[in-house]
């Protein structure tokens, strides 16, 4: 666990502090076991636009792809009539291919990942909205799926499904990242592309495997905030949700520079996130300040990381120089 | 035919000889820790002179041009400019005393015209609060300059349609507009071809016929046998001869650059060459697709592959490892020919390159050296998905222990090492697998003296045990005294092959400017 990390840990533990003490109710079972749920549906795709980030990407069409198979999806259970079995990995594969699609355009043909993907995030939601020809797409009345519903939307033990969910992705995705080949070599496409193809890793394909990885994830997650909302109308569902992604991930500690991050940082970016968004609820706060109080946190965290860095490399420098001047001052 | 013209505007002076120079160095020292770049340096220049510059790489060439430019400053001596005297010029002084230079890499701006780039920060505006450009006016600027060195482009075109040797005429245009006194060209046709070179050459008498002074470094010696009115020889941070007149002949500069005892770097090898490991039949590159190269390298031979900047050098060591792709050609690895498309195909046959950039290409700064020196084999830590880190970091402590990498702990950021120690690393990264044949492109380039010795040590190690090796370089010192063999290129040709006897810089030289021997 880095310094970062504790650091972020610690500023969950002192805004929820604050939230509990001017509000009981932040820690009553049903609020977090709410909480716990958004976390798990946010960190889904949130832990999938990390793994394009450290590729030294970036994906900015997660929201119009979780409203597109959103749709997919619905109209494939409901009104197609596809067994919910089949339904879940035909989205997925499809979430595959797109990402497939977006990292062939990146390294192939050498496109600008923030070009294609915003291309992506038009596209895609218009797809959604001629598909349902811009109506709500949801189930019909007294349509219902047990086994599907209690996968996706049920509790074990109080815990939200998505939430298991997101550990179970989460720990998964720590050993690809942290511990497996491909993962070492995406920090290393990330940090210095060249230098990772002079080593003889074939660095396209480490890309394209990013975008898959993502969208793939991305479609998973779909498929979880579909069967929460239950009903989704295209032009909304899913707005902005790449730009929740994005801050969970830079929270997290990943550079859009590339080559850096990590899964326990994406986690806990997540889940200051949502409970900031909490803390606005609770507080009484009007919700429609929402984003202003996330993008004031963002911004302070991230200054406040950079300045301690710079702080650390300044007393570091100061350090070394009076060690080095030390003995030239005795002789 | 623009001689009359200039000379109208900008006269020359009666007695050229009587007035004082332009520019004075006077006892020009630079020292750095361990190393004396520049010892005692006179070097002086008038209107209206052109005076070359010539010297090995590391003669002190390019110290004596930042001390000129103002962007190192000297340790010992004086420098007389516009009839002031410095110890040291600020990059301020050196513009307003007129210095102006030409860069082997020219610093203009591709997104912008022609004369957008010569008049760049100095745009004439019309009045008013929002500062726009007067582009009437700046084309009136511009047109007389471009007319004087006989452009063949216009003020307003893009500079990105430009050729590089117009580019180049760009830069002089800029210099000029700037008032320069004083020109001084770094390598400036190294990449022109013969007749862009003629017309760089006319300018040159151009800017001499209208008063400017002219410094010309260029290892190309025919031309500074023909543009030069003096020629200043650095060896070893020293003036070793100054050239005047009749004396300005190819064969003399190449004497005086050269004439050192080559310190001795030659380690012989333990048994003579076995069979052919690395075998290139018409290979070409893209960078010269007409050219093709024949090349075989024996197993336990050190081959050194020499020749000038832009010969062609490190593009082909990049087709042959599967960086850049390879128009045409075959290559054989021991006998048998091999497919390679990727760097991955070429390090599974057991075929490696250090490449020229060490800190791009060669190793991942930010990352431990453990990471670095397992990266390419990372495949064999992990046998069950996940990499063994125990594992990787005993094999990386011992090729750290084995090639003598000089750090606290495998886990230290190859950053914080010396450029030595990084080299190291780049190797440890390919001797922890098994080598067949090795690509070393400028193995010591940045690396201190102990350090290259350990280097060459090794290099011979590896050929001891068989392997094929290729050496490019431009130290000359290096390439004489490393290879068992040599090999020069031309333009992207093989312009010639020595054997040890026939080993001279003289011959180096000679292969590398594309003459026989």
């Amino acid at each position: 666990m880095l310094k970062k990390d504790l650091g972020l840990l610690l500023l969950i533990l002192i805004v929820g502090a604050i939230v509990a003490t001017i509000n009981p109710r932040f820690l009553s079972p049903i609020n977090l076991s709410n909480t716990a749920n958004l976390i798990g549906l946010f960190g889904l795709f949130s832990l999938a636009q990390a793994f394009v980030i450290i590729s030294g990407g970036i994906e900015l069409s997660v929201g119009s792809i979780i409203a597109l198979l959103g749709v997919v999806f619905i109209d494939l259970i409901a009104n197609v009539e596809l067994s919910w079995a089949l339904a879940v990995p035909v989205v997925v594969l499809l979430g595959v291919a797109m990402g497939w699609v977006h990292g062939m355009l990146v390294t192939r043909l050498g496109m600008q990942p923030f070009v294609v993907t915003l291309c992506g995030l038009l596209i895609y939601r218009g797809i959604a909205r001629f598909y349902t020809e811009d109506a709500t797409a949801g189930f019909a009345f007294g349509q219902s799926f047990p086994t599907l519903e209690w996968l996706t939307t049920g509790r074990s033990f109080g815990i939200p499904h998505s939430t298991i969910a997101f550990a179970l992705v989460a720990l998964i995705l720590a050993v690809v990242l942290h511990r497996s080949v491909f993962g070492r070599y995406l920090f290393a496409v990330g940090k210095n592309e060249e230098a990772a193809r002079y080593s003889g890793i074939r660095t396209n394909r480490i890309t394209i495997a990013a975008y898959v990885i993502c969208c793939g994830l991305t479609a998973l997650a779909a498929i979880f905030i579909a069967m929460y909302t239950r009903s989704i109308s295209p032009a909304s569902h899913g707005n902005f949700y790449e730009l929740y992604a994005i801050a969970a991930a830079v929270l997290g500690g990943c550079s859009l520079r590339g080559g850096e991050g990590s899964v326990l940082g994406v986690v806990l970016g997540t889940i200051l996130l949502q409970v900031l968004q909490n803390l606005v609820n609770l507080l009484g706060i009007p919700s429609s300040l929402n984003f202003a109080v996330m993008g004031g946190v963002i911004l302070l965290g991230v200054l406040a990381d950079q300045q301690l860095i710079a702080y650390r490399q300044r007393a570091s420098g100061a350090h070394t120089a009076r060690t080095r001047a030390s003995p030239a001052a005795t002789a | 035919m623009h001689a009359g013209a200039s000379a109208a505007t900008l006269p020359i002076h009666q007695s050229p000889i009587r007035e004082p120079p332009l520019l004075d160095l006077i006892g020009i020292s630079k020292t750095y820790p361990g190393v004396v770049a520049l010892d005692r340096v006179d070097f002086s220049i008038r209107r209206g002179e052109v005076v070359g510059l010539v010297g090995e790489n590391g003669a002190g060439k390019s110290t004596l041009m930042k001390i000129l430019g103002g962007v190192v400053a000297p340790s010992a001596g004086t420098i007389r400019l516009d009839g002031r005297s410095y110890e040291a010029l600020t990059v301020a002084d050196a513009m307003a005393g007129g210095i102006a230079f030409v860069h082997q890499e020219l610093n203009l701006f591709e997104n912008l015209d022609v004369m957008g780039n010569i008049l760049i920060g100095r745009e004439p505006l019309y009045g008013g609060p929002l500062r726009l450009m007067n582009r009437p006016a700046m084309e009136a600027q511009v047109r007389p300059i471009l007319a004087r060195l006989g452009a063949d482009f216009a003020p307003d075109a893009p500079l990105a349609d430009l050729s590089l040797a117009q580019m180049q005429l760009v830069e002089i245009a800029k210099a000029l507009s700037l008032d320069a006194r004083l020109v001084i060209l770094d390598e400036p046709t190294s990449s022109l071809t013969l007749s862009e070179t003629e017309r760089l050459l006319r300018v040159i008498g151009e800017l001499k016929t209208g008063g400017v002074g002219v410094v010309f470094i260029s290892h190309r010696l025919h031309e500074v046998e023909r543009c030069c009115d003096r020629v200043v020889v650095l060896r070893d941070g020293r003036v070793v001869s100054t050239l005047a007149g009749d004396m300005i002949q190819h064969d003399q500069m190449i004497r005086l650059m050269i004439g050192r005892d080559l310190r001795s770097l030659y380690i012989p090898p333990k048994a003579l060459p076995g069979e052919t490991v690395l075998e290139l039949t018409g290979v070409r590159t893209s960078a010269y697709p007409e050219k093709t190269v024949d090349l075989a390298i024996r197993g336990g031979e050190i081959v050194g592959l020499a020749g000038l900047v832009g010969a062609g050098r490190t593009e082909l060591a990049r087709a042959i490892f599967g960086i850049d792709a390879m128009p045409a050609g075959e290559i054989r690895l021991g006998g048998k020919p091999v497919r390679i498309v990727s760097a991955r195909d070429a390090i599974d046959h057991g075929l490696f390159l250090i490449p020229e950039d060490r800190k791009r290409s060669g190793v991942l700064l930010d990352m431990p050296i453990a990471t670095n020196i397992t990266l390419p084999d990372l495949a064999s830590y992990a046998p069950a998905f996940v990499v063994d880190l125990g594992m990787e970091a005993t094999r990386a402590e011992q090729q750290k222990r084995a090639l003598g990498i000089r750090a606290p702990s495998v886990a230290t950021t190859v950053k914080s090492l010396s450029g030595g120690n990084q080299q190291k690393v780049v190797l440890a990264k390919w001797l922890s697998m098994r080598p067949r044949a090795l690509i070393f492109d400028e193995p010591t380039r940045g690396i201190d003296v102990g350090a290259k010795g350990e280097i060459y040590a090794l290099m011979r190690e590896l050929a001891d045990n068989g392997v094929a090796i290729l050496m490019i370089s431009s130290d000359m010192e290096e390439v004489i005294g490393v290879s068992d063999r040599v090999v020069v290129l031309h333009e992207g040709g093989i312009s010639g092959h020595l054997e040890r006897a026939q080993f001279s810089e003289h011959n180096v030289l000679r292969l590398a400017v594309g003459k026989a021997i």
